[in-house]
């Protein structure tokens, strides 16, 4: 008996042209080519997507939850990058 | 890839346009439609980062922390920007090596207008108001192009300029509420970034080499004319808003096409600077190679690290 597991592959799927590929899940596989097939088996059996990526799980590399707060910290206190930051007259369509 | 195409693959191309779909890059396209995409993707990020070197003059002069903070906030942004287009051209084949080669040895263009220079502060006023605003109407209109990825860069830059035109136009309407001096100095930023902000819509539609193909393919989706007038509309409002008068005497509002009329541009002008005559082709580039050089360093060092860490990393397993 093989004690090898199947990689975990992640799955991204394109609803719809013109929209970005979204994560929708993940599954084990050997390959690229199965995991490919098995994502449309999984993930697409009523026209979900017209396009799928697969990617390895081991090949993402996450921000860690831990240092969220200090990693994200420099964009908190600049509020003018948003347009509501500006006092300008609505009917002036800027 | 035009040979290896099956035989029904322009027609569905086709029917996929007609259909209003987005064209994905691992589509079949044709090669015309390839080139004239990444030609348009990659003079625009060329003009996003050329762009920076404008305004970065005036960031350590900036008049206040605020302004300061801003400006430096609104110039990383056009960063950004050219990096989102450089990586939409990328899906086309092209490889970013091949387009900064082009952008630093003056084979490729890029927007005219960051080829004059900024002469005082008012200057980064009118650029944030004048040719962020003359950006956003083309960005707008952009987000429609049939081509996925670069309609959904356009998508996010739009959403990130929508700050840069406001801060511009503030502090316009800053000076222009401030002293005789102040005011007079706004005037004269109008007075030289109102024609050039017009020619950034590229020629006459009846002159424009690109045009008509482009839009048959819905790369474009309103053409250069349509574009430069909704444009005049809103800025020669918002001009009036705030006491600045844009310089061209025959500007006037024209009831029965419901738009403002306009004069001629100069095109000699344009055409001059496009070929590299312009007050500044020559310290925009001269700038550009010297940043890409001088960050040669980073880069290497950057490949360093990783190596070392690659090895430390094997050292440890080992
Ligand atoms: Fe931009
Ligand atoms: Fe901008």
């Amino acid at each position: 008996m093989s004690s090898k597991h199947l990689p975990l592959w992640e799955v991204f799927i394109r609803s719809r042209r013109g929209l970005d590929h979204k994560h929708i899940g993940s599954l084990h596989a050997a390959d690229a080519a199965q995991a490919m097939q098995s994502a449309r088996d999984t993930y697409t059996r009523r026209q979900e997507g017209v396009s799928i990526w697969v990617v390895r799980s081991s090949d993402i590399h996450a921000s860690q939850f831990e240092d969220d707060s200090a990693f994200f910290d420099p964009a908190a206190d600049k509020v003018y990058r948003h347009p509501t930051f500006y006092d300008v007259p609505e009917e002036l369509k800027l | 890839m035009a040979d290896t195409s099956p035989p029904d693959a322009l027609s569905r191309f086709e029917r996929t346009i007609a259909a209003e779909e987005k064209i994905e890059p691992r589509d079949w396209m044709p090669d015309k439609y390839r080139l004239n995409l990444v030609r348009q993707i990659s003079q625009h990020a060329h003009s996003e980062v050329v762009g920076q070197l404008p305004e970065g003059n005036w960031i350590a002069r900036a008049p206040s922390l605020r302004r300061k903070a801003i400006l430096l906030a609104k110039v990383q942004d056009e960063a950004g920007h050219g990096l989102y287009l450089y990586s939409a051209a990328e899906t086309l084949g092209v490889s970013r090596e091949e387009m900064l080669d082009d952008l630093l040895s003056g084979k490729a263009k890029y927007a005219s207008i960051f080829n004059y220079p900024t002469l005082s502060w008012a200057d980064v006023g009118a650029i944030g108001w004048l040719v962020d605003g003359a950006a956003i109407v083309n960005q707008i209109s952009l987000c429609r192009t049939s081509y996925g990825p670069y309609a959904r860069a356009m998508v996010r830059i739009c959403k990130e300029e929508s700050f840069h035109q406001r801060q511009g136009f503030e502090i316009m309407q800053t000076l222009a509420a401030g002293s005789a001096e102040q005011k007079a100095m706004a005037q004269d930023a109008l007075n030289r970034w109102w024609w050039p902000s017009l020619m950034m819509f590229g020629p006459h539609d009846a002159e424009s080499a690109h045009t008509q193909q482009s839009m048959q393919w819905k790369i474009k989706r309103q053409s250069n004319d349509e574009l430069r007038q909704k444009f005049v509309d809103q800025t020669a409002v918002q001009a009036a808003h705030i006491g600045l008068v844009i310089p061209d005497p025959l500007l006037k509002w024209n009831e029965s096409r419901g738009h403002y009329d306009f004069g001629p541009i100069d095109w000699d002008e344009f055409n001059r600077v496009l070929a590299g005559h312009g007050p500044c082709n020559r310290a925009r580039l001269a700038a550009r190679r010297k940043a890409h050089e001088d960050g040669e360093w980073v880069r290497d060092a950057m490949l360093a690290h990783a190596d070392k860490q690659r090895a430390r990393a094997t050292g440890a397993a080992a």
